[in-house]
């Protein structure tokens, strides 16, 4: 029962058939929240152990790409004795709409929690027409 | 209809990954579950480590007696202006209540902790009384 919640916990990437990773380290998906604005949209995602030094946002045609690199840190000399979530990387793709600005996407990463801010196009942006009487 | 405009925005690829997973995104996560602890012992001290994303150092309380070890918190879900939406909520939010048994005695005075990134390190000594001795043999 206890692996069942683990496994909730933490999702591993799923690679296609056929394709491997080249890295000897485990991928997981992180938890996102996604908040839907007025001018903008707006990912949360729980990185733990990212920086803004090992976290890379890259954007290419319409997918957006999110990889964070975490070192893990065993202590020396130590057994582990309870293991409830395993350590590694993180990753999540999306694909973005013609709707969102690209030139204005900004990202920051604060206590393992990274926010990506998609500003709405000014053409998506909801345009309120205005009736006249003829 | 919201989830209509989210879909043709912002479509995750990943969205068919969760559906093979029910419980994810559908129900409200469970505070029973969150957040995962490891926990490392060798025979000077135990290192008990967390992910807590988002959580500030104040909201987090760490107490020890004798072999139990209790870690409270709690993280507060985003908050939604009017007219905003969560097309998708996957995060835990919530409190949560943690204890484990140690396999030994701590002293209480040389625990610490630290939280960067997100990840959450206590780092608790072996009380002295505990600790293994090593028994010299003298010669006669």
């Amino acid at each position: 029962m206890a692996e069942v919640a683990k496994e909730m916990q933490k999702k591993e990437v799923e690679t296609k058939e056929g394709i491997e990773r080249t890295r000897a380290r485990k991928v997981y998906t992180p938890a996102v929240d996604i908040i839907e604005k007025k001018g903008e949209i707006v990912v949360v995602a729980d990185m733990p152990g990212v920086d803004e030094k090992s976290l890379d946002v890259t954007l290419e045609k319409n997918v957006l790409t999110l990889y964070g690199k975490v070192e893990p840190a065993i202590p020396e000399g130590h057994r582990l004795i309870v293991s409830e979530y395993g350590i590694g990387d993180y990753q999540r793709v999306f694909a973005i709409s013609d709707e969102i600005d690209r030139d204005r996407i900004r990202a920051t990463v604060k206590s393992g929690v990274l926010r990506l801010m998609l500003p709405k196009a000014e053409s998506a942006k909801t345009r309120k027409i205005s009736v006249t009487v003829e | 209809m919201l989830m209509t405009n989210f879909t043709r925005l912002l479509d995750p690829w990943d969205e068919c990954e969760s559906m093979r997973q029910p419980f994810f995104g559908q129900t409200e996560p469970s505070n029973a579950e969150f957040p995962a602890f490891n926990v490392w012992v060798s025979g000077d001290d135990a290192i008990v480590t967390s992910e807590l994303p988002g959580i500030d150092r104040g909201a987090i309380e760490i107490s020890v007696v004798g072999k139990t070890l209790t870690v409270r918190g709690s993280r507060r879900s985003e908050e939604l202006a009017e007219g905003e939406s969560f097309p998708h909520k996957e995060r835990w939010f919530g409190q949560f209540n943690k204890t484990f048994e140690l396999p030994f005695d701590i002293d209480a005075d040389g625990i610490r902790a630290q939280l960067a990134g997100g990840i959450l390190e206590i780092s608790l000594p072996r009380a002295e009384a505990e600790k293994p001795r090593k028994i010299e043999i003298k010669s006669e």
